[in-house]
């Protein structure tokens, strides 16, 4: 059987290898997907990633803050199906308050240095996904649960 | 020879193989071609290149699905038994995937030019063979006697799936290549039929400065696969002369037949002569020699003499002499396959010397009474008992496990014939054979019908009350007890199950409470249809054969039981005399009395300690801030259907007593001792993978969806959550959709 540090592991080196995550909002029933940036501390509790506050997601989780990130680590490729792992997070997403950005920013520009004007723009938010479980995919069909305890 | 390569050639001649061509046709086809421009006598050969393979694999779909069958779990949580159901579905999906209409017009073409109708072999010739500095010899498939351009073609899909054996997935896991970037070339080569054939070493892997030559009659199969006893001679390298002939007890020789080759018996005259001559040692000494001086490594040699003309069928540098990979385990992967001779003498040896030496000796452990003996001898008897038992556990994992291929030797052939959808649809053939546990169950199932139609019995079952028993049933509860225990023992005659009757009479009022099952509902009975089907493949003496190797594959099915209830005796015997220990050192403890006799007995307990396995490292696991739950598991397709139900997780055997008409029965391993409650089930999952393990067969029996080979199943899935067992994909989703 897995050990939780070998999944914690693997769920970590999955994210530190991937640069973008899809995240999955709704309103109204509709549900919405879209690509965002991410990046998670180590502990696994969070996920975050920036946007601007005039999108459909923003206005999505502002409305609705329950939502689900995905993260894969597929190719396009055909050996997808017998080598890529995935891991969907569920969670509560809210705007960073201000007194916590100073611990999110610079992990956030530390993965994506590129972004830092992007995020820091007064019109960008910068948001966390507090997360609730992991559902980890591998093996094709293998699928795990991981539940945080607050 | 050429220079340059082809990279598009499916097929290349041996006049057209070239330096660069060797990771492209594989170490073996390459020796041949390079001998075959230099002098040496080399049958008439194609060879085809693993570009064919890629091409085949790429286009059919086939890469990925060997990969996605290979990667349902992590290599090391398989059991052997579930490498080779991949093996099986992988061979079974080669056979049932034909070629790719342009890629069969090529090779046709190129085939009927070349032999015109000949009768060839069709070897395998793996590129990883080379890289790995590793011996393959053995792992890959090579047939004899194929004939026409329609059999080719087909052996040459049976080569390229045997680069998937479970052997060959054991070895290329051990040695460390990788699975994604294996590919196959193979030999086809015209038929030699020698009437003297053999191996020779150009150095002996003992002694470097001894040759050795090996010769039997016949073909060479018969001494490739150990059932030819082959005459062997010892030849001084530096004076090129015989120093030592050991002659053979010759019985007989392989030859070809309409498919194939068959042993046969050896005529008299040859039997009394050695199968070469003086100079013809030489002969094959120098042709080994040459190859030697050619390749510029000793080598290995296989050759045949058609008249008086000497034949190279194949050389090879002698692993273990260049450093091949060191005490790698490939002899016993190779020892999981058996040939049909070698099963047929292995069944004698269990049914006629094992099984009653395994009984006699429960039985002489039984005649010993451990409260007979002083606490000197009973030390001295429990070391005793530990030996034997451990003596017949080496010879079950010795010849009982191995004899368990006569099943799997069946499978193979006949998914060959039938090219069945359902690669297991053979199993049902074996089923039909008569187990204890099958008639427990219907005496088990007899005694519901009555306290199904009788309240008042079921009321005294109820309250434990069977002093107002109706008499017949009572004696008929009796006989059932006295002939199968009451259901709380795990292995027959145990010695540390309870005697009680509850779980037998919960079981009882379950069964009742529910109609019984409809006959139809358990699955119709296709095995004599089948039979006559698979047997009308075949005439002549070939279906003798047939059946033969169905009424080997039953015994050796029905043996996978049985050994388990024989070797369970006599760990009884083992348990009786420690229990025995155990009880003499704690009376000893709390009375304050020390005896220097009983040192001895905690001296060989201690010992008993140190020697147990560890423990069971599928645990219940719980993270600190991380709680692990298991949504959906992959294992095994054992058993196909769909069903929903509560688990009920057995972890131990009276966990069996609360079992439920319609839970899902979770377990370690279904052994026969516990397959009563199956026809209550809804589905079955178990830890152990195969599909021929007594959980899936007993499933199958009832037409139950069955996954096996969840490696945490007993420790990530608790009695009570709700469970889906998709037994078509080998999936279990546990708990309801809600997040």
């Amino acid at each position: 059987m897995e050990k939780t540090e070998d999944i914690q592991m693997l769920i970590r080196d999955l994210f530190a290898s991937q640069n973008l995550a899809v995240l999955a909002t709704h309103n109204r029933e509709q549900p919405y997907a879209s690509l965002v940036a991410f990046a998670a501390a180590d502990d696994l509790k969070f996920i975050c990633f920036a946007t601007p506050k005039t999108t459909r997601k923003f206005a999505n989780l502002q409305v609705n803050p329950r939502v689900a990130v995905l993260i894969n680590s597929s190719t396009n490729q055909t050996a997808d199906f017998h080598k890529a792992i995935s891991v969907t997070a569920v969670g509560d997403a809210e705007e960073i308050p201000a007194a916590d950005r100073e611990q999110f920013l610079p992990l956030y520009l530390a993965k994506h240095p590129y972004l830092e004007e992007f995020a820091e723009s007064p019109t960008s938010a910068l948001v966390r996904v507090r997360v609730r479980s992991y559902y980890l995919v591998k093996n094709f069909q293998k699928v795990l649960e991981f539940h945080l305890i607050p | 020879m050429k220079v340059s390569s082809h990279p598009m050639k499916w097929i290349l001649t041996a006049s057209e193989v070239g330096p660069d061509d060797r990771s492209r046709i594989g170490g073996k086809a390459y020796a041949l071609a390079c001998l075959s421009g230099n002098g040496f006598r080399i049958p008439e050969a194609l060879y085809v290149t693993i570009d064919a393979y890629t091409e085949f694999v790429r286009r059919t779909g086939l890469r990925e699905r060997v990969l996605l069958e290979l990667n349902r779990k992590n290599f090391k949580d398989m059991r052997w038994e579930e490498i080779w159901d991949c093996a099986t579905r992988i061979r079974n999906m080669f056979l049932r995937t034909p070629l790719p209409v342009e890629v069969e017009a090529r090779l046709r073409e190129q085939l009927e030019a070349g032999f015109e109708g000949r009768p060839v072999a069709v070897r395998s010739s793996a590129p990883e063979e080379d890289s790995a500095r590793a011996s393959f010899a053995g792992l890959h498939e090579s047939y004899l006697n194929v004939n026409g351009t329609d059999a080719i073609l087909a052996h040459i899909r049976k080569v390229w799936a045997s680069l998937w054996s479970d052997a060959a997935l054991l070895y290329r896991q051990e040695i460390g290549l990788d699975a994604e970037t294996s590919a196959m070339a193979v030999v086809i080569q015209e038929i030699i039929v020698g009437d003297r054939s053999g191996v020779a070493f150009s150095a002996n892997p003992n002694d470097a400065s001894q040759a050795v030559v090996e010769s039997v009659y016949g073909l060479n199969q018969g001494l490739v696969d150990g059932l030819v006893e082959p005459d062997r001679w010892i030849l001084d390298r530096g004076k090129q002369a015989v120093i030592g002939h050991t002659p053979a007890h010759r019985q007989s020789r392989m030859i070809p037949c309409a498919d194939g080759v068959m042993l046969e018996p050896l005529p008299q005259a040859l039997a009394d002569a050695p199968p070469l001559k003086p100079d013809e040692v030489r002969a094959v000494f120098e042709l080994a020699a040459r190859a030697e001086d050619y390749f510029k490594l000793p080598q290995d040699v296989e050759w045949t003499f058609r008249g008086e003309v000497l034949y190279v069928l194949q050389s090879r540098p002698i692993t273990t002499l260049t450093g091949g990979v060191a005490q790698d385990n490939r002899g016993w992967y190779l020892s999981l396959h058996r040939s049909f001779e070698n099963l047929k003498a292995l069944r004698k040896k269990i049914e006629e010397e094992l099984i009653p030496g395994m009984i006699a000796a429960a039985d002489a452990m039984a005649a010993i009474d451990p409260k007979d003996l002083s606490d000197t001898a009973l030390a001295k008897e429990v070391e005793r008992r530990w030996q034997i038992n451990h003596k017949w556990v080496n010879i079950y994992w010795e010849d009982f496990i191995p004899f368990a291929h006569g099943a799997r030797l069946f499978g193979q052939v006949y998914n060959d014939v039938m090219q069945p959808e359902d690669a297991y649809e053979f199993v049902d053939l074996l089923v039909q054979t008569e187990m204890a546990s099958l008639e427990r169950n219907r005496m088990l199932a007899q005694l519901a019908d009555r306290v199904r139609s009788d309240q008042q019995l079921a009321g005294q079952l109820r309250s434990g009350d069977h002093t107002r028993m109706d008499p017949d049933f009572f004696a008929e509860l009796e006989a059932f007890i006295q002939k199968f225990g009451d259901l709380s023992c795990a292995i027959t005659g145990g010695t540390q199950c309870v005697q009680d009757a509850a779980p037998l009479f919960n079981i009882l009022l379950e069964m009742a409470a529910h109609p019984r099952p409809p006959a139809g509902s358990r699955k119709s009975n296709p095995a004599a249809e089948r039979k006559a089907k698979f047997l009308g493949h075949f005439e002549g003496e070939q279906r003798v054969r047939a059946a033969e190797l169905l009424d080997l594959a039953r015994a050796s099915y029905q043996l996978r039981d049985d050994d388990n209830i024989y070797l369970g005796r006599i760990e009884a015997r083992l348990l009786t005399a420690i229990q025995e220990a155990r009880q003499r050192v704690e009376t000893a403890i709390q009375s304050g009395v020390g005896k220097p006799a009983l040192e001895d007995l905690k001296k060989v307990l201690d010992d008993l300690d140190h020697r147990a396995e560890a423990p069971d490292p599928y645990r219940q696991q719980s993270g600190k801030s991380f709680n692990i739950k298991a949504r959906q598991l992959v294992g095994q397709p054992a058993g196909p259907g769909l069903a929903r139900g509560r688990a009920r997780v057995i972890r131990q055997h009276a966990d069996l007593a609360g079992f439920r008409a319609g839970d899902v029965l979770i377990c370690d391993a279904v052994d026969p001792n516990m397959t009563f409650v199956v026809p209550l089930a809804a589905a079955v999952v178990e830890r152990r993978g195969g599909m021929l393990i007594h959980g899936a067969i007993i499933a199958r029996e009832y037409g139950l969806p069955c996954v096996t080979g969840i490696p945490d199943a007993t420790a990530l899935i608790q009695t009570g959550d709700e469970i889906t067992v998709d037994g078509y994909l080998g999936i279990v989703t546990v708990g309801s959709a809600e997040i």
